[in-house]
């Protein structure tokens, strides 16, 4: 027998007022630990999204210059101005195209043969060559085109020319560049011959070393921007950063919805034990009176906060995980964000803030109870 | 050298009204081995000598010694530790602990003195020296009868060795003949065991146990 088995057994004695403080904690936990995984999740869903690591920056024409395209000259001197990072030119369209006697519409992407590699993985067949007739279709546009042919090997019809499928691309996510996925991707000279178009829409370049990303960005601007603003250059890496942080925010914010609902819990908990310390001052006086100091009489009452609580959080970080599938299943479509460490945290989070609301909620009925004079609570009856 | 010695003890308590005196100007002292009645009308400072013997409340002046220890000056965990240790109280209500058993009861003030093994055969070799049957060593303190539970509130008392025991009124909740038992229980403790009884009481016909009687009037022991 200890002041814990004590406490617990006053916890036991009033078990339905227990419960129902119990209760308060519980939806603490759950409203914490789910809204927290939710925001984590559609955090850790952007993240998935967006296939850039973060090391591109996207060279676009200023508004209005030069009829909004990049002339030859102008990719020559970005290729100067980068040194020997990659730099990928392309132009992009939609059109219409047809398989055998079916027709529909695709975004086409041009790009020259030579840097397709650089930029995009092939799932299945190989590259187009420059000169030739070949094209690449995306990995999404493959996989919905099935019934009317679109495959690799397949011969796509474009105005009056034909492209044959060389090669499908594998799965890339949505970018900040490009997204082949629903697209087909054609060599830029033939796109050129085709489309009788010498300019390009944008240039991707993409930067060996991360950390070099805003030093080659600023070169870019020096050297494209001398007089007037010919070029915009967009930095990826800040993009995803402010994107993150976005998502940081809402978590919080969500979080913090959840921390509400477990302040109302600590309410109740110090309800309930204001009850227990005024229901129990005779009992108080005695134990006093036979030798229980201060000290022990406030551990007897902080436990039994403790024990409401480990009791909450135990059974509220149990729920938070079905809720946090659920929220997960549900809003984000994908529960395997759930099991991310940085989802599961929140549960663990959950918990430890319902506890720590416990126990505080605890410390001023216990100090109360620790604090009547033991004469006056022997008498009372 | 007494168990409880009083010197010239006041105990003033300041009203807005005015200050009332509970205590003014007591001298006593009892000697171990001793059976003494403390008897007096109500508003005679019983209940105050009481509280200041059972170290539970402090005097505004004069010297008190309990157990070799002087009180005055002394803090909350101080006091505490004096009653857990060397003061064996027995309330008229008995005063058990519900939550606990019989026997969690009287072994209770040895747990207070920290972990220490044997604590629970201690605790029943008080219990059956009082009279309680084995069997009722697990009820909890409202299954058993007034009588019973004034036994297991004295075997509590008796546990931890005190230096005397502070009894008020311990049969003013019992019936005639249960109360002669627990006097007689009393009685055979103070005798055999050679423990100091200091009883609290309004009923005259105690005073055929005890050594000497100690009257109170208007916050004044009457010679």
């Amino acid at each position: 027998m200890t002041f814990f088995d004590l406490a617990r057994r006053n916890v036991v004695r009033h078990w339905l007022r227990s419960s129902l403080a119990v209760i308060g904690i519980v939806i603490g936990v759950i409203a914490i630990a789910s809204l927290g995984i939710m925001g984590n999740s559609i955090g850790l869903m952007f993240g998935d999204m967006v296939s850039d690591v973060g090391d591109t920056l996207i060279v676009s024409p200023a508004t209005g210059v030069g009829g909004g395209k990049l002339t030859e000259r102008q990719v020559t001197d970005i290729t100067r101005a980068v040194g020997s990072n990659v730099v990928i030119p392309f132009s992009s369209t939609g059109d219409r195209i047809s398989v055998g006697d079916k027709e529909s519409a695709a975004m086409i992407y041009a790009i020259p043969a030579g840097d397709i590699p650089s930029l995009l993985d092939v799932e299945s067949g190989s590259y187009p060559k420059e000169t030739g007739a070949g094209c690449l279709i995306g990995s999404q546009l493959a996989a919905n085109s099935r019934d009317n042919g679109l495959k690799l090997g397949a011969r796509v019809r474009l105005g009056d020319e034909t492209l044959r499928v060389t090669g499908v691309l594998k799965e890339r996510g949505m970018g900040f560049d490009i997204n082949p996925d629903y697209a087909i991707i054609v060599p830029y000279s033939w796109y050129s011959s085709h489309y009788d178009e010498d300019d390009y829409d944008q240039v991707i370049v993409k930067v060996r070393n991360v950390d070099d990303i805003d030093a080659v960005k600023e070169s870019i601007e020096q050297r494209m921007n001398r007089r007037e603003d010919v070029v915009n250059v967009m930095d990826t890496r800040g993009i995803l950063e402010s994107i993150f942080e976005a998502t940081g925010s809402i978590t919080v914010f969500l979080a913090g919805i959840g921390a509400i609902s477990l302040l109302v819990a600590g309410v109740s908990i110090l309800n309930v034990m204001l009850m227990s310390v005024t229901e129990r001052i005779k009992e108080i006086g005695v134990l006093r009176s036979i030798g229980t100091r201060r000290s022990e009489v406030m551990r007897m009452f902080i436990y039994e906060a403790l024990v409401l609580g480990l009791a909450g959080a135990v059974i509220g970080g149990v729920l938070s995980f079905c809720a946090g599938y659920l929220v997960t299943a549900i809003f984000v479509g994908n529960a395997d964000y759930l099991f991310d460490p940085t989802s599961l945290l929140y549960i663990v989070f959950g918990m430890a803030f319902g506890v720590i609301t416990s126990v505080a909620s605890g410390f001023y009925p216990a100090w109360k109870a620790a604090h009547l004079n033991p004469i006056q609570a022997l008498r009372h009856e | 050298m007494p168990v409880i010695s009083f010197e010239n003890v006041t105990k003033v308590y300041p009203l807005p009204a005015g200050d009332v005196v509970a205590l003014a100007g007591v001298d006593l002292a009892i000697e171990e081995g001793e059976f003494v009645l403390i008897m007096g009308p109500s508003g005679s400072g019983k209940s105050t000598l009481l509280n200041i013997m059972g170290s539970l409340d402090v005097p505004t002046s004069g010297e008190v010694m309990i157990a070799e220890k002087r009180i005055g000056g002394m803090d909350d965990d101080d006091l505490t530790l004096l009653r857990r240790d060397h003061i064996g109280f027995v309330f008229q209500q008995f005063n058990l602990i519900p939550l606990l058993s019989v026997v969690e009861n009287v072994e209770y003030p040895l747990i207070l003195k920290g972990r220490q093994n044997g604590t629970r055969e201690r605790a029943e070799e008080v219990l059956q020296a009082v009279g309680i049957e084995k069997t009722h060593f697990t009820h909890k303190p409202g299954e058993l009868s007034g009588g019973q539970q004034q036994r297991v509130a004295i075997a509590r008392a008796l546990v931890n060795d005190p230096a005397f025991l502070l009894c008020d009124e311990p049969t003013g909740n019992l019936d005639s003949k249960t109360g002669t038992a627990i006097m007689t229980l009393l009685d055979r403790m103070n005798r055999e065991e050679g423990k100091t009884v200091v009883m609290v009481t309004h009923d005259p016909r105690m005073t055929e146990y005890a050594d000497r009687t100690i009257r109170l009037v208007d916050g004044r022991v009457e010679e």
